[in-house]
């Protein structure tokens, strides 16, 4: 037997459309925020309350990533925004690829914030760069507070904490879950990581999100 | 459910089956490193090559993977460290700050092929 060393990345295919992603969201100084959660977190639902609620002053676009249908695309279309639907027919994540093709199908010129909302996965989505600015990770209530001790990886990546579902919270709901575990934990893992808790159905601290989506437009379009 | 582990056995069978052609050798080992958010689960990985390659020249190969922590670098000190995600604390001055470094790539990293 006799060895040959190699030292190739396995996912440069990958990587590299997320460097052309990124190059292209960096010139056009257009924000790019890869969503993350477990399926059923709420993520669509935030995003719609969000277009909506920001219509005139944020232009926002999606992509959305399912294992199948396109029901999520319709219910972000209905709001009037431009949305496209990538299925990825049994894939436990998006790939560059795809989020490439996915921003080519937008009118990205016209828009200030492109949304990637990633398969429902807390685990697979974060080892698959998309060339997105910031990842944002949602967690909702009814998951329970030990998921940033469980799934640490994309709690000490994400640049935002959502936590959503949180008109749940209360005696009268029975549902355990700690919010202060649950920050503690996550800012155990990332000190800077921005945690809000939100509701997107009753509209509680959504406003703190917002602020922190204006924000972050600026300062991409300062740099 | 395709899980990303299929995604990184075909890339993988595809440049270990182009260096195996240019040598005109059969591939027997293959070792590999990943970082943490690579999320690559070893029996996973394993099977999903195992049936990927069938029916080509690296059928039977052994894969062999490495994993590497994510390091941290402690805001207070300035120490480089392996970053434990159950309990990040930097083992020189016990700061609870720090800025994660870059996590590993997934790399191919050498082959062995037979000699026969």
């Amino acid at each position: 037997m006799y060895k040959v060393e190699i030292g190739k990345k396995i996912l440069s295919a990958n990587e590299e459309y997320a460097a052309k992603n990124s190059r292209l969201l960096a010139e056009q100084g257009k924000l790019c925020l890869n969503m993350i959660s477990s399926p059923g977190s709420g993520k669509t639902t935030i995003l719609v309350r969000t277009i909506n609620e920001l219509k005139g002053k944020i232009k926002i676009g999606v992509i959305e990533g399912d294992i199948q249908t396109d029901i999520d695309a319709k219910r972000i279309q209905a709001t009037g925004a431009p949305a496209v639907q990538i299925n990825t027919d049994g894939a436990c994540h998006l790939s560059a690829a795809q989020v490439s093709s996915g921003l080519e199908k937008l009118p990205l010129a016209d828009l200030d914030l492109v949304f990637i909302e990633n398969v429902g996965n807390l685990i697979c989505p974060s080892a698959f760069e998309l060339g997105e600015t910031a990842k944002v990770v949602v967690l909702s209530v009814p998951e329970g507070d030990d998921k940033p001790a469980k799934y640490p990886a994309i709690f000490a990546k994400s640049k935002v904490l959502l936590i959503n579902k949180i008109d749940l919270l209360g005696a009268q709901m029975q549902v355990d879950f700690n919010l202060e575990r649950a920050k503690t934990d996550a800012h155990k893992l990332n000190k800077s990581i921005e945690i809000l808790p939100i509701s997107a159905k009753t509209g509680e601290g959504m406003a703190d999100w917002y602020n922190w989506l204006v924000e972050a437009i600026k300062n991409i379009r300062s740099d | 459910m395709l899980m990303h582990e299929t995604m990184v056995a075909q890339s993988l069978l595809s440049m270990i089956s182009a260096e195996a052609e240019k040598r005109n050798a059969k591939p027997i080992i293959a070792r590999i490193s990943c970082g943490v958010l690579n999320a690559v689960n070893d029996d996973v990985l394993c099977f999903a090559f195992d049936s990927v390659a069938k029916g080509t020249a690296c059928e039977g190969m052994k894969l062999e993977i490495e994993h590497k922590q994510m390091q941290g670098r402690c805001k207070s000190c300035a120490e480089i460290f392996d970053v434990e995600l159950s309990q990040p604390v930097c083992p020189k001055c016990g700061g609870e700050d720090f800025e994660l470094q870059p996590d590993a790539a997934l790399v191919l990293e050498e082959i062995e092929f037979s000699t026969e």
